[in-house]
């Protein structure tokens, strides 16, 4: 389904793109008129101090948020041409998210919190409770699909929703903080758990605010006051 | 719109809270059975008058000598002439007719062996069962043979019969009334209650001839007077139109001069029922408007809590929206939610509903009709006030923006 990219254009493309909230009288420029591209398969990590837009940029890129002007292509195709429909189509099997809260249904158990996207998912899937058992088995959760999310621990429950935003087999995974809330000895096990994500082809995008954190990642991006201030790549 | 994961959705948010979901569609359910309570009693009531009227003979028109309201002018009803042989002759060529039949009625004693009954004697023709859609369900009426022959023959009523003879065969036994014997010939369908209160089995019927000439002693008189006209009015006639009609024909016929006041009256026997009846009618009317007031009262509360629940899932609403939810799949959602808890609600109602009608008719002793028509519009009423209160929440959900939905507190 990349019917659309041609070769060597990269699978998201950011031009010139603001994002202005007015707070009363004030004007905050959240992003500024960032261009950025990022290429299948990379794992990039952006950082940044508290309030420089990293949140807005993924919201953005996420299809969860519109840009108060600029343009941002997905696989080619320009986010502000598609209706709400297909936007909600786009984040079903484009791209999976993963917040720095879990964002989990507490009512539900694990292997109902996966199986979520895949039952608003315009392509049928044959079978989706194997397929979200083969997402948590992925997480390394597979003794623990019928635990609701109270009964498991941090690390777990960001698994879980790991394995949320794999489970339409997405292209893209934005994990904004996604160890924000862990302490360090899970983080490393997240971050893993991203790395292997990103070896198998699906292109990582994070937000992190320690520097270790980051050094998992290709690629890392700084941001201040809503700019893009370095974009440092690994030497291979 | 996925129908199917619109409701298991439903099903699933409906569960996680069943206090929640039970008080919820406290409201309908109490409107529910009180619809349903009212339209049983109110159909009861609809369909006991029907009975009665046609008991009566719908299309049936009477007429019975004496004075008319007609002009303000009243003459006493005794000085009215009966009617007599002729006059029915006359009224039976009327186009409209497809049935006539006279009566003359009196008190009698009707006496069996030791045995004797306080009852009704009615002199007839043979047309008076068809007016009357009676028929016999033991031996046979008198034919018009016996009617000219003044035949000592007698068909009798089931309390007649059952009296008398208690389980032993009538047919064919002697019963005497004014000391005249009669031959029982016939037994007659049991028609219980008339609408006024009396026994309508509770009677004795001779040929008319019988009657005048040899028990009720009317030969005194006239000996062929007719104290009582029925006739039947065939398919496609207005009844109020053949009404008229025939008050002018039997004006002609028994010579009344323009101004003088009538010495008969017309009568529709239906419409008496009808118009006691009406207040009741319209009783029942006002009771279900009161009861369809209540059920709208309990959608709003749907919409209440509908709207508190929407508020307190919008993490959740942008939750789903995040990972792919339409716009239509959460309006979907919302508004299975509340059709759900409004036909569950509906259907706890209509049970509770019949149970209420069924103690308003034992207890109250009102008829009650109950039937699949008032359980299914009852449901639909329910199903109608999900889908109109619960789509402005539901919209509400839908609209929301899955960013700023994200970040509810
Ligand atoms: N919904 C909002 N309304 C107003 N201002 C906002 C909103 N979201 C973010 N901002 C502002 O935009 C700037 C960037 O925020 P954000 O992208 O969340 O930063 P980060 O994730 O890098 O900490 C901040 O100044 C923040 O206060
Ligand atoms: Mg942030």
């Amino acid at each position: 389904m990349m019917a659309n990219l041609t070769i060597g254009e990269p699978l998201i493309k950011c031009v010139d793109v603001t994002k202005t909230y007015i707070m009363g009288e004030q004007q905050v420029h959240a992003l500024n008129k960032v261009s950025v591209d990022f290429i299948a398969g990379e794992m990039t990590a952006i950082m940044g101090p508290s309030g420089s837009g990293k949140s807005t940029l993924m919201n953005l890129l996420g299809a969860l948020d519109t840009p108060t002007s600029g343009d941002l292509f997905i696989e080619g195709r320009n986010l502000s041409s598609l209706d709400v429909d297909e936007l909600a189509d786009l984040r079903n099997k484009t791209i999976g998210f993963v917040f720095q809260q879990f964002n989990l249904l507490n009512r539900a158990t694990a292997l109902t919190n996966v199986k979520l996207p895949l039952r608003y998912s315009r392509e049928p899937v044959a079978d989706i409770d194997a397929r979200a058992i083969e997402c948590l088995s992925m997480v390394g959760l597979s003794d623990r699909m019928n635990h609701r999310p109270m009964q498991l621990s941090g690390g777990q429950q960001q698994r879980v929703a790991i394995a949320r935003a794999l489970a339409t087999r997405p292209a893209i995974i934005l994990a904004d903080e996604p160890t924000g809330a862990l302490d360090s000895r899970t983080s490393i096990e997240i971050m893993e758990l991203l790395v292997t994500l990103s070896k198998q082809g699906i292109t990582v995008i994070l937000v992190t605010h320690e520097e270790d954190v980051a050094e998992y990642a290709a690629r890392k991006i700084y941001f201040r006051d809503g700019v893009i201030v370095a974009d440092d790549r690994k030497m291979t | 719109m996925k129908l199917k994961l619109a409701i298991s959705s439903a099903i699933e948010a409906l569960l996680a809270n069943v206090l929640r979901s039970f008080l919820t569609m406290l409201g309908i359910m109490i409107g529910v059975a009180s619809v349903m309570a009212m339209m049983a009693i109110s159909e009861g009531a609809a369909i006991q008058v029907d009975q009665q009227i046609s008991a009566l003979g719908a299309s049936n028109l009477t007429v019975r000598p004496g004075a008319s309201r007609r002009g303000g002018r009243h003459s006493g009803a005794n000085s009215a002439p009966p009617f007599t042989d002729k006059q029915v002759q006359i009224l039976q060529q009327e186009p409209y007719v497809t049935a006539i039949s006279v009566r003359n009625s009196g008190a009698v004693t009707v006496v069996s062996g030791s045995d004797n009954w306080a009852t009704q004697l009615y002199g007839t023709n043979v047309g008076y069962f068809e007016t009357q859609s009676w028929g016999v369900t033991a031996g046979e009426i008198f034919t018009q043979r016996q009617i000219s022959q003044s035949a000592a023959v007698v068909v009798i009523g089931k309390t007649v019969a059952d009296t008398l003879f208690e389980g032993t065969n009538p047919l064919g036994q002697v019963i005497r009334a004014k000391n005249v014997p009669l031959r029982v010939i016939g037994v007659l369908e049991e028609k219980g209650q008339s609408s006024f209160g009396g026994d309508r089995d509770d009677i004795v019927i001779v040929p008319i001839t019988t009657a005048r000439n040899r028990i009720l002693g009317a030969h005194k008189t006239t000996p062929k007077h007719v104290s009582s006209i029925t006739i039947s009015i065939a398919d496609g006639y207005i009844m109020a139109d053949v009404q008229n009609q025939l008050e002018d024909r039997l004006r002609e016929i028994r010579r009344i001069k323009p101004g003088s006041a009538d010495n008969f009256r017309v009568f529709n026997i239906a419409d008496f029922v009808r118009a006691r009846s009406s207040t009741q009618a319209t009783m029942g009317v006002l009771l279900a408007f009161t009861a369809a007031v209540s059920l709208i009262v309990g959608g709003v509360g749907v919409m209440n809590i509908m709207l508190v629940s929407v508020t307190e899932r919008t993490r959740e609403i942008g939750l789903r929206m995040a990972v792919g939810a339409r716009k239509g799949d959460i309006l979907g959602q919302f508004l299975a939610e509340a059709i759900l808890l409004c036909l569950i609600g509906g259907l706890i109602g209509s049970a509770l509903g019949v149970g209420a009608a069924e103690l308003a008719a034992n207890v109250g002793g009102f008829p009650i009709s109950i039937s699949p028509m008032i359980a299914a519009t009852a449901l639909s009423a329910a199903i109608f006030i999900g889908l109109f209160f619960g789509y402005f929440p539901a919209r509400r959900a839908a609209q929301l923006n899955p960013i700023e939905a994200l970040r509810h507190e």
